[in-house]
C-alpha cells in the first residue's frame, strides 16, 4: 500500500471534494417530500408568566396549520429536557436541576426561550403567523449579573439562591494552612467572559414522521446522534428507541454548541406527528445568538502561595459559574469536573483546593463550547502563575520550568483527581522559545517603542483533559452515560471495507483520518476503506464527538475492531494455506506461512464464499467494537503570544502566535494543523474580540455579528505551530486528541502578552481597544 | 411575479413566490442550487456570496427582482470535481476548509479578490477577505490556499 495515506501522512482530506464544489448536504440542504415550515415563538423578555395565548388570528392566515404551545406540548405528555450530568454539592446533596420543558409553560426564563411552535406551508406564512399571535406576558425582575445572582430573586421554584450546587474538590484545611505559611500569595480577580459559539452553519432540523409504521425520523445538526436519539426517547418521550432515527448528515461546524438536545429539535419532531407532515426549521443567526447554548461567564477569585524560592504550594480557586436559565445537556459538568480538575496544570502544587457555586440567571443556558472548563482553569493557572512571575522579579519561563512536572514524574498523580499518564512540558516549552526568539523580545520592544507601539510576550503552558471518558469513573462523577465509543469494520466479499463509527465529523476529517488508521491496520488500499457516520439507524450506539475524543476514543474502537478481522482472517488464511494460525504472520494485508501467501481480500471472499472452510467458525468478515478508555488523555503544551499595542488607540496587534503541542503520535499532521489554527483563532477571539453581553434587563446586546465581533481574517497573524510527541501510554494508537487546544492555551497566551506590554497587572478579556486605551492613561 | 436570469450559464425563467424573494432563496430553493449557503441574517457572514456579472455581491442582500436579466455564477459553476477551479484546487490543496460551511462563499469571494488584484500578499489577501468569517480555519490556511491559487490564476 501507499506510503503517502498511512498513519503519519498528511493526506488531503476525502470530504473536500464535496464541500468545494458545493455539493455537500447540510440538513437545510434536504427538503422532504409535503414539508412544513415551523417558526418559534420566543420570549420577548429574560423573566415573565405567560398569560393568555391567542392565535386564533393567526391560524386564519392562509397556508396556516398549526400554532402549539408549552400547554399542548405538555398535555401530550412530553418531558423535561434533562442535563446528563448530576453533580453534588460539598454536603453530598444532589444539585438542585429547575425543570426544562422543551416549550415553557408557565414562565419564560430568558429572551428568546421558544413557548410555542408555529407551522404553516412556508416560512414567510410562519412568520406572519407568529407576529399574529398575541400573548399576555407579565413581566418579572431578571437576574442577570453573575455575581449577586445568588442575592437575587428567585428564579426558579425551589432553587434558594439560584445556585444549582455549591461544588468542591480538593482539601480545603491543608490548602489554606499552606496558603497562610507561603512566602508570597499572587491574587486575582479574573473574569471569564461570555462567549456564543457561532458555527456558521446555524441549527435545523427537519422532523419526519411515518404514520404506518409509527416511526420517526429527525435530520438535524447534531454532534452526537445517539445521545440525542437516547435523550428524545428516554426522556422526552418522543418515541422509543426503535423507532427513532436521527440522521446528521454534513455539519458546519459545532464547536460544543450542537452536542446538547434543544428544544427546537425536540418540538419539531413532536410537531411532525401532530400535523402529519414533516416540520423544517432552520435557525436564523438571530436565533443562535439568542438560543444556542452560550459558553465560559465565570467570576473568579484565585490565589497562588509560593515559597521563597518560588516553588508553588497552594493553590486556591473560589468561582461563581454562570449556567444559564436552565441546566444544559453538559452544563452542570463543565465547569466543576471539567474545571476543578485541571488546576495542577502542568505544575506539581501540592495542595490546591477549588470551589465553584452554579448559579441560574435569566439568560441563555451555558454549556462546553470548545476547550469547555479547561480553558477558564488554565486562564486561572496561567495567569496567576505570569502574575506571580512579575511580582517576584522571576522570568516567567524559568518560574514555569522550576514548577512543573517531570518526565520522570509519570503517571503523576494531582491534588484533583488526575493522573497524569505521560508528557514532557519542558520539551514544547523549549520548542516555543525557539519558534517565537524569545532571546530577542528586549531588542523587538525598544524597537517597538521607537514606532509609539508597545510590544509584550506572554506564555500559556497548559494542559487538558481528553479523550472523554473512562466510563465508570465518569459515571461514578455523575454523568449519566458512559463514554466510549463503537467501532464497526465490515470487510466486503470482494474486499473492500465500510467502517461505522458512532464518532461524528462536523469538519474534523473524520472520512479521511479514521479512513487511514483502517486502511493502515488491515493493510488494504486507503481508497477501498469508506468511511459511515452520523446515522443512528446506520451506526451502532455510539457517543459522538466532543472533548476532543473522536480519535482517542472512536479511533481506538477502530483498531480493536481491524484487530478483530484480522484475528478472525488469520484462522480462515492459515486454513487456506494448510497450517496452522500460530504459523501465519500479518504485515501490509497479506497473511504469510512459511511457503505461502494470501491477501486479506482473498481471505474475505473465502469469509463470504465457505466453500473449503475452517470448521466450526463463522462466515463472514465483519467486527464491532466498543473501546471504553482506561483513562483521560493529557494533551499539553506551550503557547506563546507577541503583541503590539498602538499608545495613541489602544488597538492590539496580534503579531506572532507560537502553538508547541503534544498531541501524542499524530495520524494526520495537516489536519492537526489545522485544528490548532482553528482553536487558536477562537481564542484570540476570546481574549480581543468576542463578548456575550446581556444588559440589566436580560436582552442580549450582542445578538448578531454587527454587535459580537468574530474574528475575521485581518484580525489574525499567520500562526507558527509544532508538535513534541509523547506517545498516550493506554490506547492502541498512542494518540490524546487535538481540538480544543487552541482554544484552550490562547487565551491566556494573549492576555499574559497585553498585561505585560501594558505593564498592568490585569485587564479583563476581551482587550478592546477601550479597555486597552484606558489602562495606557491610569498609569 | 416572474424574472429571468443566467445561472452558470443557464438560462431560467423563475416565478417568484413573493415579490420580497431574496436571490439566495431563488437559488437555494427554486433552483436547487444549494451550495450557496445562509449562515447570517445580516449580510455579514459572506457565506452565500456568489459572483453577479462577474462581481462577488452577497445573495442574502440582493433582491431577486434586482437581478432581473443579469448573469450570477455560484459555487456550482466554476468547476466540477474532476476539473477544479484553481481556487477550489488550492483550498483543498491547503486544507483551507474544516466543516465546509463558509467555503463557497470564501472561495467565491476569493476568486473576485484574485481577478481584481493585480498582486495580493498575505495582508492584501486577510484584508480583502474580510467580509467572510471562518469559524474552523483560523484563516491561516485560506491565506495560503488563495496566494496559491494567484499563481495559477
Amino acid at each position: 500500500m501507499s506510503e503517502a495515506t498511512g498513519i503519519g501522512a498528511s493526506v488531503k482530506r476525502r470530504e473536500d471534494l464535496r464541500f468545494i464544489t458545493g455539493s455537500g448536504t447540510y440538513t437545510d440542504d434536504m427538503n422532504q417530500p409535503g414539508q412544513a415550515y415551523a417558526v418559534f415563538l420566543r420570549s420577548p423578555y429574560a423573566r415573565a408568566k405567560i398569560g393568555a395565548i391567542d392565535s386564533s388570528e393567526a391560524m386564519a392566515i392562509e397556508g396556516v396549520l398549526a400554532v402549539y404551545t408549552g400547554q399542548d406540548t405538555a398535555a401530550d405528555g412530553l418531558g423535561d429536557i434533562p442535563c446528563g450530568w448530576l453533580v453534588k454539592s460539598k454536603d453530598g446533596s444532589d444539585m438542585v436541576a429547575a425543570p426544562h420543558p422543551p416549550l415553557a409553560v408557565t414562565q419564560t426564563n430568558y429572551v428568546g426561550e421558544p413557548y410555542g411552535i408555529v407551522i404553516a406551508e412556508s416560512v414567510a406564512v410562519a412568520k406572519q403567523a407568529a407576529e399574529a399571535v398575541t400573548t399576555e406576558f407579565t413581566e418579572l425582575n431578571a437576574v442577570v449579573d453573575v455575581a449577586s445572582a445568588a442575592q437575587s430573586e428567585q428564579i426558579h421554584e425551589g432553587v434558594v439562591d439560584n445556585l444549582a450546587y455549591d461544588w468542591e474538590l480538593g482539601e480545603k484545611a491543608a490548602t489554606e494552612a499552606a496558603l497562610a505559611s507561603a512566602a508570597h500569595v499572587t491574587e486575582l480577580d479574573i473574569i471569564n467572559n461570555r462567549l456564543i459559539p457561532n458555527a456558521i452553519e446555524p441549527r435545523a432540523a427537519i422532523g419526519c414522521h411515518d404514520r404506518v409504521a409509527d416511526h420517526f425520523t429527525l435530520y438535524t445538526t447534531s454532534q452526537n446522534p445517539h445521545l440525542e436519539r437516547l435523550i428524545l426517547s428516554a426522556f422526552v418521550k418522543i418515541a422509543p428507541e426503535h423507532k427513532l432515527r436521527i440522521v446528521s448528515p454534513d455539519v458546519g461546524g459545532g464547536f460544543g454548541s450542537k452536542i446538547f438536545v434543544y428544544a427546537e429539535e425536540t418540538a419539531v419532531i413532536w410537531a411532525s406527528k401532530k400535523v402529519g407532515r414533516p416540520v423544517k426549521w432552520t435557525a436564523e443567526r438571530g436565533e443562535s445568538f439568542l438560543a444556542d447554548a452560550h459558553g465560559r461567564d465565570h467570576v473568579t477569585h484565585a490565589e497562588l502561595g509560593l515559597d521563597a524560592d518560588g516553588r508553588f504550594v497552594a493553590l486556591k480557586v473560589r468561582t461563581t459559574a454562570n449556567l444559564g436559565a436552565y441546566l444544559s445537556t453538559f452544563g452542570a459538568a463543565v465547569p466543576t469536573y471539567l474545571y476543578g480538575t485541571l488546576m495542577a496544570g502542568q505544575y506539581k502544587t501540592p495542595n490546591i483546593y477549588v470551589e465553584v457555586q452554579g448559579v441560574y440567571t435569566n439568560t441563555a443556558p451555558v454549556d462546553a463550547y470548545r476547550g469547555a472548563g479547561r480553558p477558564e482553569a488554565t486562564y486561572v493557572v496561567e495567569r496567576l502563575v505570569e502574575t506571580a512571575a512579575r511580582e517576584l522579579g522571576k522570568d516567567p519561563t524559568d518560574l514555569r520550568r522550576m514548577n512543573m512536572i517531570q518526565p520522570g514524574d509519570f503517571p503523576y498523580e494531582t491534588p484533583v483527581a488526575l493522573v497524569y499518564d505521560t508528557g514532557d512540558y519542558e520539551a514544547s516549552l523549549d520548542k516555543a522559545l525557539e519558534h517565537s526568539d524569545y532571546q530577542g523580545i528586549d531588542a523587538r520592544r525598544v524597537e517597538a517603542r521607537e514606532r509609539g507601539k508597545r510590544r509584550g510576550i506572554g506564555f500559556a503552558c497548559y494542559i487538558e483533559a481528553c479523550g472523554l471518558a473512562p466510563s465508570q469513573l465518569a459515571i461514578q462523577l455523575g454523568a449519566g452515560v458512559g463514554l466510549y465509543e463503537s467501532g464497526e469494520v465490515r470487510m466486503h466479499p470482494t474486499g473492500s471495507v465500510t467502517v461505522f463509527t458512532g464518532s461524528h465529523s462536523h469538519g474534523q476529517g473524520h472520512e479521511t483520518t479514521f479512513a487511514q488508521v483502517v486502511s493502515t491496520k488491515l493493510g488494504v488500499p486507503f481508497e477501498d476503506v469508506e468511511i459511515v457516520h452520523g446515522d443512528t439507524g446506520r451506526v451502532e450506539f455510539g457517543l459522538g464527538t466532543y472533548g476532543s475524543r473522536s480519535l482517542a476514543v472512536g479511533g481506538s474502537a477502530l483498531v480493536m475492531a481491524s484487530e478483530k478481522i484480522i484475528a478472525k482472517a488469520r484462522i480462515i488464511a492459515a486454513h487456506m494455506m494448510e497450517t496452522e494460525a500460530d504459523n501465519v504472520t500479518f504485515a501490509d494485508g497479506v497473511f504469510s506461512s512459511s511457503n505461502q501467501q494470501v491477501t486479506i481480500q482473498e481471505v474475505a471472499f473465502a469469509a463470504y464464499v465457505p466453500a473449503d472452510y475452517p470448521e466450526d467458525l463463522e462466515p463472514g468478515l465483519s467486527e464491532k467494537a466498543f473501546y471504553d478508555p482506561e483513562n483521560f488523555t493529557y494533551p499539553a503544551g506551550t503557547h506563546v503570544a507577541e503583541v503590539e499595542i498602538d499608545e495613541t488607540t489602544g488597538v492590539v496587534e496580534l503579531v506572532n502566535f507560537v502553538a508547541v503541542d503534544d498531541f501524542g503520535h499524530i495520524v494526520n499532521p495537516m489536519i492537526v494543523d489545522g485544528q490548532v489554527h482553528g482553536g487558536v483563532a477562537q481564542g484570540v477571539g476570546q481574549a480581543l474580540l468576542e463578548h456575550g453581553i446581556y444588559d440589566e434587563n436580560g436582552q442580549l446586546l450582542t445578538g448578531s455579528f454587527m454587535d459580537y465581533c468574530m474574528p475575521r481574517a485581518d484580525d489574525l497573524p499567520d500562526f507558527t505551530v509544532d508538535t513534541t510527541v509523547t506517545p498516550c501510554t493506554h490506547n492502541p494508537l498512542g494518540v490524546k486528541g487535538c481540538g480544543e487546544a487552541g482554544a484552550i492555551g490562547s487565551p491566556a497566551a494573549v492576555m499574559n502578552a497585553i498585561t505585560d506590554a501594558l505593564g498592568v497587572k490585569d485587564i479583563s478579556m476581551p482587550a478592546t481597544s477601550e479597555k486597552v486605551w484606558r489602562a495606557l492613561r491610569r498609569e | 411575479m416572474k424574472i429571468s436570469i443566467t445561472v452558470n450559464g443557464r438560462q431560467h425563467d423563475v416565478d417568484l413566490p413573493q415579490t420580497n424573494a431574496l436571490l439566495v432563496d431563488v437559488l437555494r430553493e427554486q433552483l436547487h442550487l444549494t451550495g450557496t449557503h445562509v449562515g447570517c441574517d445580516t449580510s455579514q457572514c459572506g457565506a452565500c456570496t456568489v459572483h453577479l456579472e462577474g462581481r462577488a455581491v452577497k445573495s442574502c442582500a440582493i433582491l431577486a427582482v434586482q437581478v432581473d436579466g443579469q448573469a450570477i455564477t455560484t459555487i456550482e459553476g466554476i468547476g466540477t470535481p474532476d476539473d477544479l477551479h484553481p481556487m477550489q484546487a488550492a483550498f483543498r490543496d491547503c486544507h483551507a476548509l474544516q466543516c465546509g460551511f463558509c467555503t463557497p462563499g470564501m472561495i467565491m469571494s476569493a476568486i473576485d479578490l484574485v481577478q481584481n488584484s493585480d498582486s495580493l500578499d498575505n495582508r492584501a489577501v486577510r484584508e480583502g477577505l474580510e467580509g467572510n468569517i471562518c469559524r474552523c480555519t483560523g484563516y491561516h490556511n485560506i491565506v495560503k490556499a488563495v496566494l496559491q491559487a494567484q499563481e495559477s490564476m
